[in-house]
């Protein structure tokens, strides 16, 4: 045959064979087809072993063709394109792709993990959970090699370069799964009139029919496939949407769905992103997810070559691929007979069909009629080949199912596959919150009662048949479109091959073998975390009895597939060894997402820069040119320090506040919070949100207010400025903005609703220019000619308008330095035209821009606080030494009752004191530094206080610090001590105020 | 993600929204004279129920709004939303 592949038929498939696609795997190149997926590729060319398992590293082949595949996991692309945990029966080839096992080391052939597979007695359930806990600590030292051993792919070494994308949508009704019944519930849905969103994991839509050989209406399955896809795209509200898999379904009928725009591209078209992950919210929702079969447990079941008779049949059907030369059939249930007829039909010999029911019924004599030889009432015990299957032993069962009767008989073969029957995928019905029922004819749950506005269609909801799913897919979208206010349409049933007559399944879910469970072969259940039957049964016995202890103790269904084909053999194990039934056992959690959705797809848009919006003042292009460190507070970066010619930042520091006190500084205050506050009834709502008063300030005056919660605790400080008789402006701090606004529309419309107050946020709308120092006036004098600037006139905690820099402003005399300082502020869109200006007009006065580290060390100076410094969520205007502000003669104000608690009136409750240290010290405490009476005390020490706020003081020539000290205002004079690694600092406590405490600069 | 009924705006996802806890905690009109037991009642006594559950909820990313909503804490149904000062509907049965 041609080099795509000794196993690939000469016709047959929906592949393009005048597509050739080189790939390469494991480093060796092979050519596909256009249409195939890896493993249909990988088959194609007779590549059998293609991983290596979890646990024991034995040899693993493809089992399945679609999302279950828990064997054939790889990893593809290179660089920064890297994406492991791909299901190779999943993802579709082009030219170049590079694929690789995940789970070999150092290659598939030969791997040195394959020991655990002979020292497997030593490697139970549990095995990490026993062995690596001892002796405690040593985890850490086990894990490294555990996980290397472990292969979970690797990550990209450098940052993605695509594009991923969120999008939004909302529809009548979205229909999951796009097989017969999910075509025949969208087609029906959007006949009547209803906006539809349909889609397909896969990259064509067809489902099942896709790896089938049914007739509809005469036509192969397809062609109505192709008629129906053809006749909804003339419909208008219908959205199409294959690659997409429906990987979570949450509250209120959001359906997450992740759509590959470009994975089958290699790279994105200019534009492309590579995923899209689309939020959908439905008025209805109807499942139509199809079903997954269930392997076999049996002795051996893993060997490359064995593959789920489905699976075979799709490979056959889609791929045109034929799996095996001679193979065997082993099957509880009649599924399994198609694959055997259609892969006879196509040249490849059946060795035998091993039915482990006595009777096969009609599909038995089907099979026997055409030549096939049948093995009923049988099993196959073991399987011999340890790369490859070679030959199986079929021996007959006992009548229990238990145990195997008879002599054995050695059937050859290349391929063996098997059927236990097919599990509904109920994963996102069940995360909807609907409820599973147990039917026993499938042994398997089906959808119960449904939690959301929802249906389910087709083998999701236990159709096993053709005719069944087209009619429930018919019915659940006309009736979808119906609940949506739409007449419904029932579209006529196509004209389908008669059906044979079924004969029930046997459910077996432990296959007896030659030895007793757990000394022979292994029988896997999880083929992906390397759980088997021995396992599960262990597990029990050592009293895992809940389905949710069991899955975590024997990691069964923990991999990456989450268990699709382990799952349900899994709990009817449990429920064997402990004598319950399946439904009692009961189901573990089904948790999205249904299939690995990437980071990348998650994380959308919300990458790199706007992982987070960074919010700008006016003024930080100057600031950036300028050279600053920049410090964020919330999302506003702010100007730090601006360091000249690679001056450390201590210097900088230094020299800022040095020229903030002797010459002036200019500070852009900017991201400060503003609040607009007006109505007739302003003032009143004012004097109940601060510990202060408002409502007789008197207009053209400013305050500074403390505000409250009302358990009594400080929340929030700043200065307030009357503007007119029923207009305020409220400052905040500059992380509090949004919350205080939040707490004060709160208050306003929930409890003072007869107040007449509008609050508008204009925190963006202003920019802030603080002059600050002995020559602010001065400086400011050169910006304005129409604001008298006398002390007298323009006294402190008062704001006049007029021009600055020809830019109309408002001019607040108030201070947050403890100097002579002016905080003009302008429209925004004025702010960088005023900072240039006052810039050039305070040269001759030798202004020096500061940041906001200097200005912390200005206002820790004279004392002043910073919320989340000075407070932590329990500081009480007592505490800090404020109590003056409290104004307790009004009738109300929040916090009012809280100041009142026990607590809140101890005697000893921690107060704000200031710190010096001994002469000579340069090294300021660090902040959070505990403070100690006694630093030779046994640990633990008896604390007394703690560092709130330390810098060092160029205008004290020393440290300082703020600490919140046990009743230190009755302290002052005493040393405390803070033990600090390596030493121990005494520390003087001295009123918290180390700058002209008259306050002769403030005033002056 | 739920989606929540705004009454000034309509239907809307629960991304817009920020929750305020239980809803109708009346503010002692005469706290001074209240005991700090009582006090504490009021400050941080909160139903948490797995049932129906009175909410405060605020179209923060909208509106701006408050509002009160009846919203079922295991199914996340949500029975009502209504405006501040409206009467509270019952709980179905
Ligand atoms: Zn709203």
């Amino acid at each position: 045959m041609s080099d795509a592949g000794d196993f690939r038929l000469q016709t047959g498939g929906r592949i393009d064979r005048e597509r050739r696609m080189r790939f390469f795997f494991n480093g060796a190149s092979y050519v596909g087809f256009d249409g195939d997926t890896l493993a249909s590729a990988l088959l194609a060319n007779g590549v059998r072993l293609v991983a290596r398992s979890f646990k024991y590293h034995r040899p693993r082949g493809i089992m399945t063709a679609g999302a279950e595949e828990p064997n054939a996991l790889v990893q593809i692309g290179s660089g920064p394109r890297v994406e492991p945990n791909l299901r190779a029966t999943q993802v579709e080839i082009f030219d170049g792709l590079a694929a690789a096992s995940q789970n070999c080391w150092p290659g598939v052939e030969f791997d040195i993990g394959r020991i655990n597979d002979f020292v497997s007695r030593l490697l139970p359930a549990g095995f990490y959970y026993k062995t690596f806990m001892w002796p405690p600590g040593f985890w850490h030292l086990y894990e490294w090699a555990i996980r290397r051993a472990a292969g979970m792919g690797r990550a990209a070494d450098s940052a993605d370069p695509d594009r991923y994308d969120h999008r939004f949508a909302h529809c009548d009704v979205l229909v999951a799964g796009g097989g017969p019944a999910g075509l025949a519930a969208a087609f029906a849905a959007a006949r009547a009139g209803a906006r539809v969103i349909l889609c397909d994991e896969q990259n064509e839509f067809g489902g099942s029919l896709l790896g089938g050989a049914e007739k509809i209406g005469g036509k192969p399955g397809m062609d109505w496939v192709a008629g129906t896809l053809e006749t909804m795209r003339w419909l208008p509200a219908i959205a199409m949407l294959p690659r997409t898999s429906a990987f979570g379904y949450y509250d209120h009928n959001l359906v997450a769905l992740c759509e590959r725009v470009a994975d089958h591209l290699g790279e994105p078209k200019p534009g492309q992103p590579r995923q899209r992950v689309w939020h959908v919210r439905a008025k209805q929702v109807v499942l139509a997810t199809g079903a997954i079969e269930r392997p076999l447990v049996f002795a051996d079941n893993d060997r490359p070559g064995t593959m789920l008779a489905g699976a075979a049949r799709t490979y056959l059907n889609r791929y045109g691929v034929i799996c095996g030369r001679r193979a065997a059939v082993f099957t509880s249930n009649d599924s399994a007979y198609a694959a055997a007829l259609e892969l006879a039909a196509a040249g490849v010999e059946i060795a035998a069909v091993v039915d482990l029911r006595v009777e096969p019924g009609a599909w038995g004599e089907a099979a026997a009629a055409k030549g096939l030889r049948v093995i009923a009432g049988s099993a196959v015990a073991a399987v011999r080949g340890a790369q490859a299957v070679k030959a199986i032993e079929v021996a007959k069962l006992g009548i229990d199912g238990a145990s195997l009767a008879g002599g054995r008989e050695i059937v050859r073969c290349d391929l063996l596959l098997n059927s236990g029957g097919w599990t509904p995928s109920v994963h996102l019905f069940s995360q909807s919150g609907g409820r599973l029922a147990y039917d026993d004819a499938l042994g398997a749950f089906v959808p119960g009662k449904a939690a959301q506005p929802q249906r389910n269609a087709g083998s999701c909801n236990g159709a096993m048949t053709l005719a069944e799913c087209l009619a429930q897919g018919f019915a659940a979208g006309a009736q979808a479109a119906e609940d949506c206010g739409f007449a419904p349409v029932t579209p006529p049933m196509p004209e389908l091959e008669p059906e044979m007559q079924a004969t029930p399944a046997r459910h077996l879910w432990i296959v007896p073998s030659l030895k007793p469970v757990g000394r022979g072969g292994k029988q896997f259940v999880d083929h992906q975390n390397d759980v088997t039957a021995a396992d599960l049964r262990m597990a029990a016995r050592e009293g895992y009895r809940s389905v949710e202890h069991l899955k975590r103790y024997t990691t069964t269904g923990m991999g990456t597939d989450q268990g699709k084909t382990s799952n349900l053999p899994a709990l009817a194990i449990l429920a064997e060894a402990t004598g319950a039934s399946i439904p009692a056992v009961g189901t573990t959690t089904f948790r999205p997402p249904y299939t690995p959705v990437t980071m990348g797809a998650m994380a959308g848009r919300m990458n790199g820069a706007f992982l987070d919006p960074a919010r700008w003042t006016p003024m930080q292009r100057w600031h950036v040119r300028a050279g600053a460190v920049f410090e964020n507070t919330g999302q506003w970066q702010r100007a730090r320090y601006y360091p000249l010619g690679g001056e450390e930042m201590h210097v900088a520091v230094e020299r800022e506040v040095r020229a903030a006190r002797t010459t002036v500084g200019i500070f852009d205050a900017s991201t400060l919070g503003k609040i607009d506050i007006k109505g007739p009834d302003a003032g009143k709502f004012l004097d109940l949100i601060y510990t202060n008063s408002f409502s007789k300030l008197a207009v053209g005056r400013c305050r500074y207010g403390l505000m409250l919660r009302e358990d009594g605790y400080v929340f929030d400080d700043g200065v307030t400025v009357r503007l007119g008789e029923q207009h305020y402006l409220m400052h905040t701090t500059t992380g509090n903005a949004a919350p205080v606004l939040m707490w004060l529309e709160d208050l306003l419309q929930m409890e003072w609703t007869e107040l007449k107050v509008r609050l508008t946020s204009v925190s963006e709308q202003f920019a802030v220019v603080t002059l600050s120092g002995p020559f602010a006036r001065k400086l400011l004098a050169e910006l304005t000619d129409d604001i008298d600037l006398d002390p007298k006139a323009f006294p402190f905690m008062s704001w006049r308008t007029g021009a600055a820099a020809g830019i109309p402003a408002r001019v607040l005399r108030v201070s947050f330095t403890g100097d002579l300082s002016f905080e003009i502020q302008v429209r925004a869109s004025y702010g960088i035209a005023l900072w240039h200006a006052a810039l050039a007009a305070g040269e001759k006065y030798g202004v020096v821009p500061y940041g906001l580290e200097a200005m912390h060390v200005l206002r820790a100076e004279k004392g002043y606080i910073v919320v989340g410094h000075e407070t932590d969520g329990t500081t009480t205007p007592h505490d800090l030494g404020m109590g003056g502000m409290v104004a307790d003669a009004k009738p109300d104000f929040i916090g009012k009752r809280g100041l009142r608690r026990a607590d809140l009136l101890r005697p000893d409750r921690k107060q704000l004191v200031g710190l010096r240290l001994a002469d000579g010290e340069r090294r300021p405490l660090p902040e959070g530094a505990q403070l100690v009476d006694d630093p030779g005390q046994p640990i633990p020490m008896k604390m007394e206080g703690h560092v709130s706020s330390s810098y060092y003081s160029p205008t004290v020539g020393a440290p300082i610090a703020l600490a919140l000290v046990k009743n230190g205002r009755a302290r002052l004079g005493e040393t405390l001590y803070a033990p600090l690694p390596g030493r121990t600092a005494a520390a003087m406590v001295v009123a918290p105020c180390f700058f002209d405490p008259d306050g002769k600069r403030l005033h002056g | 993600m739920l989606l929540i009924t705004c009454p000034w705006c309509g239907p809307r996802a629960e991304l817009e929204f920020r929750c305020g806890g239980e809803a109708h905690i009346a503010r002692p009109a005469d706290a001074m004279n209240i005991s700090d037991a009582d006090y504490a009642r009021y400050l941080f006594m909160r139903k948490n129920p797995k049932g129906w559950h009175y909410e405060r909820w605020n179209h923060a990313a909208g509106c701006r709004r408050w509002f009160n909503a009846l919203r079922h804490t295991a199914t996340h149904e949500i029975r009502a939303t209504y405006k501040p000062g409206d009467r509270k509907p019952e709980p179905p049965r």
